[in-house]
């Protein structure tokens, strides 16, 4: 769903069709009686309200705004949720930075349990479980002698990217996501749509993580 | 709606006062702003229609409105021709104004503004030739309550317009979408009060 009423151009039209609508109740409640003008304004009301439905149904095409940095620092915007851990990412993202001034911001959505949760905004103890996986994840970063930085975004990852470009110049983004047999991301096109909407290379990572904690040392 | 930040590059550093605002609506807080406002306004027009269909449809009386009263629906009609026009001149004006052009955006707004003070000086000349007052039975009551609570959103459209006039000769706004804000913002709520318009000449004077 979006929001139909988002300028003033959209108010006007409106303006437009509810008086064409009324018009026409106009004429035929005096050309008729005003029963039958009544009945036909209940269903232009219907009908503009389902017409009013279906026009907000869905996203709007756009082109993500994308700020610039200009001070040859090379800089990746990583997004993960729960593969931000994953060492597939890590070394991903260390391969990208390896070999100049570089610097990474990784976006942690914070993925809410149900739509109830979303509605009602109970999200504490999705952003503090997405905290927790990030402070490991720039931890490991660190340590691999990246120049990292983090935080928690909106729970729709492609807004959690918005938000994120606004303030940080990417120069590309890599997106992790669990395999596809897996990954509700990859269910939801969001590297397709990042590819789609946002002007900058989008690299995605594919984490195992049952498969590297299978490979880990001591498992 | 769910999203917070927490930044970690220099640490956990102590946070006082409210929380940063919400990067993720992807419309202006000021427009959001007029849209929220104008939803708890429909809600206040929805309970006086509420009213009126009440006394209508309810309470049924014989003829509406109630003999002898007559309402003068020639007079309404061009009145509310005057004020769907002003919707036209305060978009002309916006239109003018996002391709640069100042001076269409001064004449559109001092249109829209004389079309607005024209439509409330002919509304309160019907008040004062009705022949009826808010005190002869519940019709007279809730004609004057929803004609009135329009009278008074136009008055209020025509004090948010009257400042933008006055920023627009000062030498305020531009073509660039933030920049005219301050035009958009009372185009908006302009717009919505002539759809109530609308919605009450067609209701109390029509059918």
């Amino acid at each position: 769903m979006h929001n139909p009423l988002r300028s003033e151009a959209d108010a006007f039209r409106w303006l437009v069709a509810i008086g064409i609508g009324a018009a026409s109740v106009i004429a035929l409640t005096l050309l008729t009686r005003p029963a039958v003008g009544a009945a036909w304004a209940l269903l232009l009301v219907v009908g503009g309200a389902v017409a009013g439905y279906r026009s907000a149904r869905g996203s709007l095409p756009r082109r993500v705004e994308v700020s610039r940095g200009g001070d040859g620092r090379h800089r990746v915007l990583v997004v993960a949720n729960e593969t931000v851990e994953g060492t597939a990412l890590i070394d991903e993202i260390r391969e990208r930075c390896r070999g100049r001034r570089a610097e990474a911001l990784v976006v942690t959505p914070a993925l809410v349990s149900s739509r109830a949760s979303h509605w009602a905004s109970d999200v504490d103890e999705a952003i503090e479980l997405a905290r927790q996986r990030m402070e490991l994840s720039l931890i490991a970063l660190r340590g691999a002698g990246v120049k990292a930085r983090g935080e928690i975004g909106d729970s729709d990852p492609m807004v959690a990217i918005e938000d994120a470009l606004r303030a940080f110049p990417a120069d590309e983004i890599v997106i992790s996501t669990h395999p596809p047999d897996r990954s509700r991301w990859l269910e939801r096109d969001v590297v397709e749509r990042a590819r789609e909407e946002i002007d900058l290379p989008v690299a995605h990572v594919v984490v195992d993580l049952g498969a590297e904690r299978t490979h880990t040392p001591g498992n | 709606m769910e999203s917070a930040t927490v930044a970690l590059g220099h640490g956990h550093e102590e946070h006082h006062g409210p929380p940063e605002a919400n990067q993720s609506s992807r419309i202006d807080r000021q427009t959001l702003g007029i849209y929220l406002f104008i939803v708890s306004e429909v809600m206040l027009f929805g309970a006086f229609f509420a009213s009126y269909f009440f006394l209508r449809v309810v309470v049924n009386p014989p003829a509406w409105p109630p003999h002898p009263y007559e309402l003068p629906v020639a007079v309404a009609g061009v009145n509310t021709a005057i004020l769907v026009s002003s919707s036209f001149t305060i978009h002309y004006a916006l239109e003018a104004i996002r391709r640069g052009n100042r001076a269409g955006m001064k004449l559109g707004l001092m249109l829209t503004w004389m079309l607005g003070a024209t439509f409330l000086f002919i509304q309160v000349n019907e008040y004062v030739h009705l022949g009826f007052s808010a005190r002869d039975l519940g019709f007279g009551s809730i004609f004057y309550c929803l004609t009135g609570l329009h009278g008074a959103h136009v008055f209020v459209g025509l004090c948010l317009l009257s400042f933008a006039t006055i920023r627009a000769f000062r030498g305020h706004f531009g073509s660039e979408e933030k920049d005219h804000l301050g035009v958009e913002v009372p185009g908006i709520y302009w717009h919505f009060v002539d759809i109530m318009w609308i919605v009450v000449f067609t209701t109390v004077y029509i059918l």
